[in-house]
């Protein structure tokens, strides 16, 4: 009744290959954006109850927009072009590392970079990861599935190994982690947690928005082409080199921006533990649960798998159950591994399938069919 | 001669280490060729079965029991405990998630790994436990051939022995048995063997079964060598590499995929090492089944992958 489209006549071209056709998409869209950039910084200064402490920020949000952001990126390889990749920590860890190396200035060989902007740097942390993405992708052109995914492993173990062993990255600190330089955007510090919640919106927005357009174009329709069936589509004339490491570039710089935003903004401070392969296997979960090959469901993945084990570690506390720590956290992984579990066997297609099986029966609503 | 012996001791211990690899790829060989799940939980039913035998045998002998009595008794408790995980994940997770993609199954296997890795450390705590089972003492051999000798460790070799009475067992459970001709059946093809009357949840049923009596088998050695505590899970990501070289759906491939993987990281560990900085057996197989999956992309022994359209 409410979500409908009927009577939304489109006049023109450029109507009818809007990324968002139906109104009430657009509205939805408009309230949620209006919410997250001015409702929440507002309630933030009033701190109205959930904003009081600095935890929901700081503990929540934060994270779970940068870890959104990871898995936008690793959604495109493996959503959208099927090249299924178990490497993302490594890839966020590149992106990390590179930025702080080009944010503390860099000396290559002969040339001698000065201390560049924090924005440059995490542009720059990102394009490494897409380059190194790139090398690691050559061998999807010849195996693929889950043979891929251990090939992506062998990128995961390689680069825990660099960034704990080679100093250099580290600029030679004796701990082996690393600090951040001070978050500064055209003269602006960014400190608090509401700023730097908004930074990472701002990031999340633009890149969601570059990837929303890249899967609806030339570019994506090749990827997704790859994916149903690579052979046919290599007949059709796609070349599986090109749209292969293409996605595998764009995956990458996503996932180095996230890794760098998720040192310097989330973190702060970090070593390589950060990025091993806990966090590859998290945004892996996260892309399946959210719903390989949408956007959209890569939010909602991130929001479920994030906040999932923050809430069932509250529960046993919220009843006064006298639990222990330890055994809280070891329920908290049973229950995790049966929802999970759960939700594959429920929706395999992930949320992004409830979300369209929703929207079909909200269309027709009173009505059955 | 002394670069000569110190060369065959590192070679022998990497190939007796990469044996112990093999006995975890065994697992994943097993549930892969039956029913094409790649069972990510193999880790943690190594965890699960050796964490029950450790600690019926440390119940049973404090509570009097002879040594040799305890051990049998715990290995049949494990082995009862692998019963039930396969016919829960059989029944409750596969069971309903037949005809979905590969990846669903994978997926869902992860799902599995935090449940048995949970309950498993939540019933039988979360310590770590010793458990000695085998003699593990260094044992010198050829000491009259070389200077000093080769030095094994006794353990390391009582794991290729087990790891070998172990195929056998297993290729005549194949070959001989009526359930493992079933298994070959289902494993060519799932509609066919369900045509000839082979009722498939039973078969996965025996397959994880017998995937987790492997395991039990694994616990055994890795528990001796360990102790048995939560980062023996880890053992999976350590079986994948030599997975990939030796091919998904080969039982020698298991064992000679190990034996490639334990032998070049030992040795690279033992030369390159030094030159790039240690600890590179961290990386080295997967970088080794990088290198065999560029040239064999389904691995040595792997069935040839045919595609069409």
């Amino acid at each position: 009744m409410f979500y409908r489209e009927t009577g939304q006549f489109k006049t023109s071209y450029v109507a009818d290959m809007a990324i968002f056709p139906i109104r009430q998409d657009r509205i939805a869209l408009w309230m949620m954006l209006a919410i997250a950039f001015i409702g929440v910084p507002l309630m933030d200064a009033f701190q109205v109850w959930p904003f009081a402490s600095e935890y929901l920020l700081r503990a929540i949000l934060i994270p779970f927009l940068i870890l959104a952001l990871a898995t936008v990126g690793l959604n495109i390889l493996t959503g959208y072009c099927g090249q299924l990749s178990l490497g993302s920590g490594a890839f966020m860890a590149i992106g990390a590392y590179s930025a702080y190396k080009f944010a503390t200035g860099v000396t290559i060989g002969v040339v001698s970079l000065p201390a560049l902007p924090v924005l440059l740097s995490i542009l720059l942390g990102g394009l490494m990861a897409a380059l190194v993405g790139i090398l690691f992708g050559v061998p999807s052109l010849r195996i693929k599935g889950l043979y891929l995914a251990v090939a992506t492993l062998a990128a995961q173990f390689f680069f825990d190994w660099v960034f704990i062993r080679v100093p250099w990255f580290t600029n030679y600190t004796s701990s082996g982690s690393v600090t951040a330089p001070a978050l500064k955007f055209f003269g602006l510090t960014v400190n608090t947690p509401i700023e730097r919640y908004l930074l990472c919106l701002v990031f999340v927005c633009v890149f969601a928005l570059l990837a929303k357009n890249l899967v609806r174009g030339n570019i994506g329709r090749q990827w997704m082409a790859i994916r149903d069936m690579d052979i046919a589509a290599e007949l059709m004339g796609i070349r599986p080199l090109y749209a292969k490491l293409s996605a595998f570039a764009v995956s990458s710089f996503i996932m180095g921006v996230a890794g760098a935003l998720w040192a310097f903004v989330y973190l702060g401070s970090w070593e390589p533990l950060a990025f091993n392969i806990d966090r590859s296997f998290q945004i892996l979960f996260m892309v399946i649960i959210g719903g390989l090959g949408s956007i959209l469901g890569s939010f909602l993945g991130a929001a479920f798998i994030l906040i999932l084990p923050i809430v069932l570690d509250q529960i046993p506390h919220a009843l006064g159950a006298p639990i222990s720590v330890e055994t809280v956290s070891l329920l908290v992984f049973v229950v995790t591994g049966a929802l999970i579990c759960w939700l594959l066997i429920v929706e395999p297609h992930g949320f992004a399938r409830l979300w369209a099986t929703g929207k079909e029966k909200l269309r027709l609503w009173p009505y059955p069919y | 001669m002394i670069a000569l012996g110190q060369f065959l001791e590192v070679l022998i211990s990497g190939l007796l280490a990469g044996v112990l690899y093999s006995l975890v790829a065994l697992g994943f060989v097993l549930i892969y060729k039956a029913s094409g799940v790649f069972n990510f939980a193999q880790g943690s039913m190594v965890l699960l079965a050796g964490l029950a035998l450790v600690r019926s045998l440390d119940f049973l002998v404090s509570h009097g029991m002879p040594w040799w009595a305890a051990v049998i008794a715990g290995l049949l408790f494990a082995g009862l405990i692998m019963a039930i995980t396969a016919w829960v994940v059989e029944r409750f997770v596969l069971g309903p998630l037949v005809n979905q993609d590969g990846l669903t199954l994978f997926m869902s296997t992860i799902g599995i790994t935090f449940m048995l890795d949970g309950v498993a450390q939540m019933v039988f705590g979360s310590d770590v436990y010793p458990l000695p089972l085998f003699p593990s003492d260094a044992w010198f051999i050829f000491d009259n051939v070389f200077d000093g000798g080769i030095l094994l460790n006794k353990l390391d070799v009582w794991g290729g022995l087990i790891a070998a009475v172990l195929v056998v067992a297993l290729a005549l459970f194949f070959q001989k048995t009526t359930t493992g001709r079933a298994l070959r059946a289902v494993a060519d093809d799932h509609a066919a063997a369900q045509s000839v009357g082979i009722s498939l949840n039973w078969i996965w049923f025996v397959v994880w079964l017998v995937a987790g009596l492997v395991a039990l088998v694994a616990a055994t050695v890795w528990g001796t060598k360990l102790g048995v505590q939560f980062s023996i899970t880890f053992l999976a990501l350590k079986a994948l590499p030599v997975l990939i070289i030796g091919g998904f759906t080969s039982v020698p491939g298991a064992i000679v995929g190990g034996l490639i993987a334990g032998a070049g990281e030992k040795l690279a560990e033992a030369y390159l090492g030094p030159l790039i900085g240690g600890g590179i057996e961290y990386w080295f197989a997967y970088v080794l089944a990088l290198v065999v999956l560029l040239l064999r992309p389904q691995g040595l022994f792997g069935e040839r992958i045919i595609e069409r359209i």
